[in-house]
């Protein structure tokens, strides 16, 4: 499990390579990667700015790779946020997931995704012609994370 | 007693603070009361600290405004979070 956030791109093809390589025992290989958005409710997105809580952001990180690794059998995760000012048809993240079969590498691939937008302390500032404004957590956000909770499980 | 904040997102930049040392009251029990506490310096700090507009985290755990505090807690306060 390997967790970086960086100002800098990645490459997808690259990481991808490098999972698969540690992986050796995994059938399957799954990756999301975000992209900044052109529009927003406040019209044409010229950039943003990610900022996020060093220290904890991490360990918020971490807790959701435990979690995953804990519901489905992985074979290696590999998690990169980005931060800092960003434009339109930029990576933000890359989740991707290896495991013995594609249902495990699928659903935990997303299970990641969700609780990262929801629980890891990370914020958007958009920047279009009218202004500037710090997005909030979206309610569909909220409300696919919230799919995954059993008994028992993350609040 | 002492709590070292910590503000990121909107309040972060409106109050254009990044982090601070408060000293509370005994009768600071909870993030709640420090909020409240916050609000009283009037201006930008009783509109942006408002309970509705701020999350929190004690000890970088999110966690919700009733939380209680120690002396010495790390209490970051921020605007709803938005990453990914």
């Amino acid at each position: 499990m390997s967790i970086s956030i960086q100002t800098g791109d990645f490459d997808l093809a690259a990481e991808m390579q490098a999972l698969r390589t540690a992986s050796v025992n995994a059938g399957a290989l799954v990756s999301f990667v975000g992209l900044v958005r052109d529009m927003s409710n406040a019209g044409k997105v010229e950039n943003i700015l990610l900022e996020h809580y060093p220290g904890m952001s991490e360990k918020a990180l971490q807790n959701i790779l435990v979690e995953a690794n804990s519901r489905w059998q992985l074979l290696g995760v590999r998690v990169i946020h980005r931060v800092g000012e960003l434009r339109p048809n930029d990576q933000i993240v890359m989740v991707a997931t290896a495991s013995a079969h594609r249902a495990d590498a699928f659903a935990a691939c997303e299970f990641i995704m969700d609780y990262l937008k929801t629980s890891a302390p990370f914020w958007k500032r958009e920047q279009t012609a009218g202004g500037t404004t710090w997005l909030d957590t979206k309610a569909s956000d909220v409300a696919r994370a919230e799919r995954w909770i059993q008994q028992g499980d993350m609040e | 007693m002492k709590v070292n904040l910590l503000y990121f997102g909107r309040p972060r930049e409106y109050l254009k603070l990044a982090g601070e040392t408060a000293e509370l009251s005994a009768n600071a029990a909870t993030v709640a009361d420090l909020l409240a506490s916050l609000r009283t310096r009037g201006g930008d700090w009783a509109h942006e600290l408002e309970e509705t507009r701020v999350r929190c985290s004690v000890n970088q755990e999110l966690c919700p405004l009733t939380a209680p505090l120690h002396d010495g807690d790390e209490v970051a306060i921020f605007s709803p979070i938005s990453g990914g």
